[in-house]
Formats: C-alpha cells, sequence, structure tokens
C-alpha cells in the first residue's frame, strides 16, 4: 500500500511539474502574478510530492517489503539499518529518485527565493519546471522504483556489498545536491536568454541572483566528490585516492565548469562583463551534470562505479541531455551575439586574471570531457580501442592546472578594470621566495629526490603563502599599527575570507597530491604469523588472524602490528578485513589504517596463500605520505564557499524571510 | 521448490567457487630495486583486461598477478621500457595501456586542449587589441571631465589612507 502512495505521489509530482511550466510560462506571458504564484504554488508541492515518494521507498527499504522489486534486489533482511535506509539510494531507481527530490527541492526554493524581477523568475521556475517534468517522466515511465513483484522472495538479493559503508548515507545525497543545484543556475540562464536584456545594468544583478547557486552547488559538490574520494581511498583496497575513472571524470566535469562559473560570475557581477560566458557556463554545469547521469548509468563505459542499466534507458537520458542542453544551447546561439555586457577592462586586470582563470578551467573540463569520451568515439568511428587513464591526464590536465595555479594568487591582487602587476608582484614576493625556498628544500632534503615533487610542493606553498599575502595585504599587516590591521581584519567582507579560504585548500590539496603520489611507498608479501612487511619507513608485522561473524558477512580478520622501521615511535595495532557476503557471493577488503600525522600507514588483507600447514596471508602495506591533505584541502575549499555564501552581499534572494533594509 | 533450492545452494556454491579460483601467486619482486622501480612504474600505466578500470598495480585478480610476472620477467631479461610496452601492445592492443597512442586518431585527443586553450587566448588577446583600438581619443573637454573625477579619485584615496583617525 506505501508502496503504491510512492508510485501515485510520483506520478502527482509528475504532473505538478508539467503544470508548474504550464502555468509559469502562462504567467509570464499574460505577465499575470496570479498565474505565476500558482506555479510556484504547484512548484512546492511537486517538491513535497517527491519527498513524499521518496519517505516511502525508504520504508519499504526499513520494513524490507521484498515485494517490492527495487526492494527484493538491493536489500537483505539482515542488513544493518543504516544500509537498509541508504540502500534506497543505491540503485539506478533509487539514486533517479533522489536526483528527483533534489531537482524539486531546488526548485522550490527558486519559487520562494525573493528579489528577481517578475519576468525572469516566472521563466526560471518554468525552465525549472521542464527540467523537473523531464526527469520525473524518466523515473514514472521507465524506472519507477515502486514495481511490485509476484511472488514476492523470502529474502532480498542485497547491496552490492563494497556500498555497505556509512558513506554511502552521505556522498551521493551530496553529490547529486551539488550536481542538481547547478539546474537552477541552468534555469536562471535559460530565463536571462528568454528576457533578453539588452541593457547592460540587468546583468551585474542577474550575477548576483546566480551566484549563491553557484556557490552552494559547487560547494556541496566539492564536499561530495571529496566524501566519494575518501570512499574509494579506504574501501577500494588499492591505495589510490583518483583514478580518473570515467564516472570520477563524470562528476568531476561539473566541478570545473562550476569553478570557472563562480569566477566568471564575479566579474559579471561586480562589472557587468562577460555576461554571454556566464550565461553558457551555467548551461554548460548543468548540462555536465546530466552528461554524468547518461554515462553513469547507460552502460556505456565501463567503471567501478556504473549503474548496471539497460542500453534503452541510456538512450533515454541520452534525448534527455539533447532536449534540455540542445535547446538552451541553440537559445543560446540565438540570443548571445545581442548580450552586451557593459565594463571595458585592460588585459592586466583583475577581470582579466578571471578571464584566464576561465580559460585554463575551461580549457582543463575540456581535456577531461576528450578523455573520457574519446575511447567511445573512437571505438564507434573506427573500431579501435584505447585507454585513457592517468598518464594521459598527468600529460595534458596537468600541466593546463599548473599555469593557472602559478597564476592565481596574482589574480586576488589586481585592481578591477586596470592592475598594476608589477605592484602585486612585489606584494608577493615575500611568498615567492618562501615558495621557492621550500621547493628547493624539499628537494635537498627529501629522499628520494624527485624534482618533479620538489616543484609541485614549490607550487602548494605559492598557493598556501599567496592567499596569506593577499590577507595581508588587506589588512595592511606590519605597514600599519597592529589595531589597525585588526581593525581591517574583522572589516573584511565574508566573501574574502571566502576566496582566500578556498585558494589556500587549494594549495593544500596540492601538497598532499603531489607528495602521496611522489613518495608514497607499497609493498605486498605473502606473511605467516608473525613475520613482517616493510614500505617506506614502515614495518608491519602480522600478529594474529580469526575468523569474525558479521551482520551480514563473514570475515577473516588480521591483527596487525604498525611501527617505525627504526623503532622510533610508538607502535599501534590495527585490524584489516577479508570479507565474504553470502547473499551476494562477494569479497570486499576492510582496510586497516593507522593515522600517523598528516600520512597514512594503510594495511590490505589479502587472500590466503600458504598451505594448510602453514597458513599465510597476503598482506598488501601502503605508506600514504600527506595523505590526509589531500581530503582535507577541498573541505577548506567548499567552507570557504561556505563562508561566501554566508557573505550579506549575496543574500539578496536566498533568504525568503530577510527583507531588505529601505 | 527447484528455484527454492537454486537460492539455497547458490551462495555455498559461490564461496566455493572462490576458494576454488586459483588465487594470484604471491608477487615476487625482482632483486634488483632499479628494476623492480620500473617494473611498479609500468604496473600503474598496464591495464588489467579483465577489470573495470583498473591497473594492474592494483588489481587482485589473477590475470593480473600473470601480467605483473610476465612483465617483471621480460624486464628481468633486459627488455627496456618501450619494448615491454609495445611487447604487450602486441598481444593484448592499445586497450592495454593507460597511455593513449599517439597517431593521426588520437591528435585531437592529445592536442586538443592545448589548442584550445591556445586558440581562446589567442580570441582573447585579440578581441583586447580591437577594444585598444576602438577607444577614441578624448575630446578636451572629456579630457578636462576626467581629470576632475581622477582627481577626486584621488581625494577619496587619500582621505581613506587617513584611516588611524576614523573609528575612534
Amino acid at each position: 500500500m506505501i508502496a503504491e502512495l510512492g508510485a501515485f505521489a510520483l506520478s502527482l509530482a509528475l504532473t505538478l511539474s508539467i503544470l508548474q511550466t504550464a502555468l509559469s510560462a502562462a504567467g509570464r506571458w499574460r505577465r499575470s502574478p496570479v498565474l505565476a504564484g500558482a506555479a510556484q504554488g504547484a512548484a512546492l508541492a511537486a517538491a513535497g510530492a517527491v519527498a513524499l515518494s521518496f519517505a516511502a521507498l525508504i520504508y519499504a527499504f526499513v520494513v524490507s517489503d521484498f515485494s517490492v522489486s527495487n526492494v527484493a534486489a538491493n536489500s537483505h533482511t539482515d542488513k544493518p539499518m543504516l544500509y537498509k535506509v541508504a540502500g534506497a539510494w543505491g540503485s539506478h531507481e533509487g539514486s533517479l529518485l533522489l536526483w528527483c527530490l533534489v531537482l524539486t527541492v531546488f526548485g522550490g526554493a527558486l519559487a520562494r527565493a525573493r528579489g528577481l524581477p517578475f519576468g525572469l523568475k516566472a521563466s526560471a521556475v518554468a525552465v525549472q519546471g521542464a527540467l523537473g517534468s523531464l526527469f520525473l517522466a524518466f523515473a514514472v515511465f521507465t524506472s519507477s522504483p515502486f514495481t511490485r513483484l509476484d511472488p514476492a522472495p523470502f529474502q532480498g538479493a542485497s547491496l552490492n556489498p563494497l556500498l555497505q559503508d556509512p558513506a554511502l548515507a552521505v556522498h551521493p545525497p551530496l553529490l547529486y545536491a551539488g550536481y542538481v543545484g547547478f539546474s537552477v543556475c541552468f534555469s536562471l540562464a535559460v530565463a536571462a536568454l528568454i528576457e533578453g536584456r539588452a541593457q547592460t545594468a540587468f546583468w551585474p544583478a542577474w550575477g548576483r541572483w546566480v551566484r549563491p547557486w553557484a556557490l552552494a552547488s559547487w560547494a556541496l559538490l566539492t564536499v561530495g566528490i571529496t566524501l566519494g574520494s575518501f570512499w574509494a581511498y579506504y574501501e577500494l583496497g588499492w591505495g589510490g585516492w583518483w583514478f580518473w575513472d570515467p564516472v570520477e571524470n563524470a562528476s568531476f566535469m561539473p566541478w570545473l565548469a562550476g569553478a570557472a562559473l563562480l569566477h566568471s560570475a564575479v566579474v559579471t557581477e561586480r562589472r557587468g562583463a562577460l555576461a554571454g560566458w556566464t550565461v553558457f557556463l551555467a548551461l554548460l554545469a548543468f548540462s555536465f551534470s546530466m552528461l554524468g547521469a547518461f554515462l553513469v548509468r547507460s552502460g556505456v563505459l565501463t567503471s567501478v562505479h556504473a549503474f548496471a542499466v539497460d542500453p534503452q534507458r541510456g538512450l533515454m537520458l541520452l534525448a534527455i541531455l539533447g532536449v534540455a542542453s540542445g535547446a538552451a544551447f541553440a537559445l543560446f546561439a540565438w540570443r548571445a551575439p545581442q548580450l552586451k555586457g557593459g565594463g571595458l577592462f585592460a588585459p592586466v586586470s583583475r577581470e582579466g586574471a578571471l578571464v584566464l582563470n576561465n580559460l585554463f578551467l575551461t580549457a582543463a573540463a575540456a581535456t577531461v570531457l576528450l578523455g573520457t569520451l574519446y575511447p567511445l568515439i573512437l571505438e564507434a568511428a573506427s573500431g579501435a580501442t584505447i585507454s585513457v587513464g592517468p598518464p594521459y591526464f598527468a600529460a595534458t590536465f596537468v600541466p593546463l592546472m599548473t599555469v593557472a595555479f602559478i597564476i592565481l594568487p596574482a589574480g586576488p591582487l589586481l585592481a578591477w578594470k586596470r592592475g598594476d602587476l608589477p605592484g602585486a608582484m612585489q606584494r608577493l614576493a615575500v611568498a615567492a621566495v618562501l615558495a621557492l625556498v621550500s621547493a628547493l628544500a624539499a628537494y635537498a632534503l627529501w629522499e628520494p629526490r624527485k624534482a618533479f615533487a620538489a616543484a609541485g610542493i614549490g607550487l602548494g606553498a605559492w598557493l598556501i603563502l599567496g592567499s596569506l599575502a593577499e590577507v595581508a595585504e588587506r589588512a595592511r599587516l606590519f605597514r600599519a599599527s597592529g589595531a589597525e590591521t585588526m581593525r581591517r581584519l574583522k572589516g573584511l567582507p565574508l566573501g574574502a575570507w571566502g576566496m582566500s579560504l578556498a585558494h589556500l585548500g587549494l594549495g593544500v590539496f596540492i601538497l598532499g597530491a603531489v607528495v602521496e603520489t611522489g613518495f608514497k611507498a607499497e609493498a605486498a608479501r605473502a606473511l605467516s604469523l608473525g613475520q613482517s612487511v616493510s614500505a617506506g619507513p614502515w614495518t608491519v608485522t602480522l600478529d594474529q588472524v580469526r575468523v569474525v561473524e558479521g551482520p551480514n558477512y563473514l570475515a577473516e580478520q588480521g591483527r596487525l602490528t604498525v611501527r617505525p622501521s627504526n623503532d622510533r615511535g610508538p607502535a599501534k595495532t590495527v585490524t584489516a578485513e577479508r570479507r565474504f557476503f553470502p547473499a551476494g557471493g562477494q569479497t570486499t577488503t576492510e582496510v586497516g589504517l593507522d593515522f600517523r600525522g598528516l600520512d597514512d600507514v594503510y594495511v590490505v588483507m589479502g587472500e590466503r596463500a600458504g598451505g594448510p600447514a602453514e597458513p599465510a596471508w597476503v598482506v598488501r602495506l601502503y605508506w600514504n605520505p600527506w595523505v590526509r591533505l589531500i581530503f582535507l584541502g577541498p573541505m577548506i575549499m567548499a567552507f570557504g564557499g561556505l563562508l561566501s555564501l554566508l557573505d550579506r552581499r549575496l543574500r539578496l534572494g536566498v533568504g525568503p524571510r530577510r527583507r531588505k533594509a529601505p | 521448490m527447484r528455484r527454492r533450492l537454486i537460492l539455497l545452494i547458490a551462495p555455498v556454491l559461490a564461496l566455493m567457487l572462490t576458494a576454488a579460483e586459483p588465487a594470484a601467486a604471491p608477487d615476487r619482486p625482482l632483486a634488483d630495486p632499479a628494476q623492480e622501480a620500473r617494473a611498479q612504474a609500468l604496473f600503474e600505466d598496464v591495464r588489467c583486461v579483465v577489470c573495470q578500470h583498473e591497473a594492474i598495480a592494483d588489481s587482485p585478480a589473477g590475470v593480473a598477478g600473470d601480467m605483473r610476472r610476465l612483465i617483471r620477467e621480460e624486464i628481468a631479461a633486459g627488455a627496456t621500457d618501450q619494448a615491454v610496452r609495445d611487447d604487450l601492445v602486441r598481444r593484448f592492443g592499445d586497450y592495454v595501456l593507460f597511455t593513449p597512442p599517439v597517431r593521426a586518431g588520437t591528435w585531437l585527443l592529445w592536442f586538443g586542449p592545448f589548442a584550445l586553450a591556445a586558440l581562446a587566448l589567442l580570441v582573447i588577446l585579440v578581441r583586447a587589441g580591437r577594444g585598444a583600438v576602438e577607444a577614441q581619443p578624448l575630446s578636451p573637454d572629456e579630457e578636462r571631465r576626467l581629470q576632475d573625477i581622477l582627481a577626486n579619485e584621488k581625494l577619496r584615496r587619500d582621505l581613506d589612507a587617513t584611516s588611524p583617525h576614523d573609528g575612534r
């Protein structure tokens, strides 16, 4: 009964979304606030209906209602409650419902947004409703999670054990919130194209309206991707954190486009320039999100993360992408020549720096797009199969971003319109010297010597010190009295803090990524009890192996001692498991992690290797120096985004209850 | 009834199958650390042919273990990195390397990103140049107004600089 209620609510949401589009378009056409208001009501009701439907699905998972085929395929009575709930979005159908939920909730938030002019808002609500209708129709007609099974099986097939991790509870919702949040930017961009404002005064305001949505989505996506990366790091047992896997790339493309959008929206907001480009990026970010949905769900690519879905439904997703993005970009091609943003600027200026930022971020996104789609296109066109993996991205993506990072710290120190490059360089001199010193020190002191890694450390230090130099400059550190500096620091707008933190977080990430990639060490050996294996400065001894029984798995659990090879430092005990899930017949590894400062000592229990007389287990040991910075850096970046979002100047239009004082 | 029986047996069968699958022989690193380092570097670039986007360096699959052994043997026999790669491509095709080949069909893949960045830079520079040309010289009247505005701005900046006295 509850499942039917869920299916009904889903259909209702589809009807409401269509209604939202029609009413809002009519309201815009007839300039009727009543119709537009009704459309906003429909948007809120649609969000409510999808939420109801989602709750029904979670209920079916919680009570293990195996007469619902999605529950039977993805759940099991023995599964812990957390994974029963999170299992609701562990499959294609369930995660699509989550996608629709986020889409309609953002639609509802857009409907409640204040301060937008009537026409723009009505158009945006209509476009958002159209997006909702497309995806809800796809869910209702091809991927309903509420289909019944008759007869119902006694037991479910359980969820893929790789997914049975607390991260499943938070990673997909955050990732989707980021992905789909860009839909509002998309809707606002299409609305701006429809409204076709030629007057220059329109664009700074539009930049201000679109920026909070872009910031929120980008920050959420940052956290979502980072969590996913951390999850893959400790769950897959490969010791790596980013594999340039096609599905990782699918989430990275909207992130790059979103990062470019954030920066170009600043130019549009502050100077009214780059309006067409900002609109383009807003369309691009959500198009990449939809492309990702297609890639992950169509089965066209092989990946650890892909949902196994039939090509039929993949084609329909491609059609949705084609209709939504095709229409939007066609409109863009038609209207863009008329978009006249004001604001002339010299090449050396804040605007110029942000244009360069956009150039490199977009080229980087294009690289990821090429690397992801090229094998598919080449195979379709010529039958040749190639693999595009980490070495390709190291040779293309990395140099492009490196140039961008070298330029980055100068950007915030340049004035709008016409900047003073020698002045900015002078103010960055200390940071540059210190960064150079850290690179040279890393080269001289860190064994084995690696020029690339040392240069990378210098680059990370350059970003961190450059951000600090920028804050110091704003606070007039050492040039004014201490009290004056404090006063200035307190007076800095949150947006400025947010930007500096985000750039600093990027530097922290680069430090971690470079040191981890350059100096990690690994070793694998078959160990009997009492034997050891060493990697880098660490030695791990296998003390004990026992069989433990989990709620829905059997595991061989190894207890191992991690100690520094030179015995200078405390020893710690970690446990690593190899789990067997009878329900699906799969085996997973639970990594043993010894967290040492910024480093991880990472231990994986492998299969049994020795004979019955002297049992042995293959133990893989990884030393991942500074790996924690890889996950800390993006969190700092996301926090910076959040701070910017809280900036007073951006609050307009987001908080429905907050009115601007006259 | 039979179906249910299969359902019951399946997990046991799976367990047996897992146990029966020959576990990859544990890796024996090469004695020469320099050679082993070269082998490890190659493992990162070689795709496990039965896995999903996994390098043989990471994969626990039996085939990956065999490929690692093959590469170690070739290196021990004195093959250069390039010879090992060529041999792998001959056996498994271009697909086996994570580094795509550079040939006419992949020029767009390899040079596209840089070409795009260069083209965009060119467009921006041309536009910036054209913008400079389009700027008309100011008339004497405009010049005077500009000077006024600049002077005012300077005045404002000076006020700003007297900050030790404000806020008290």
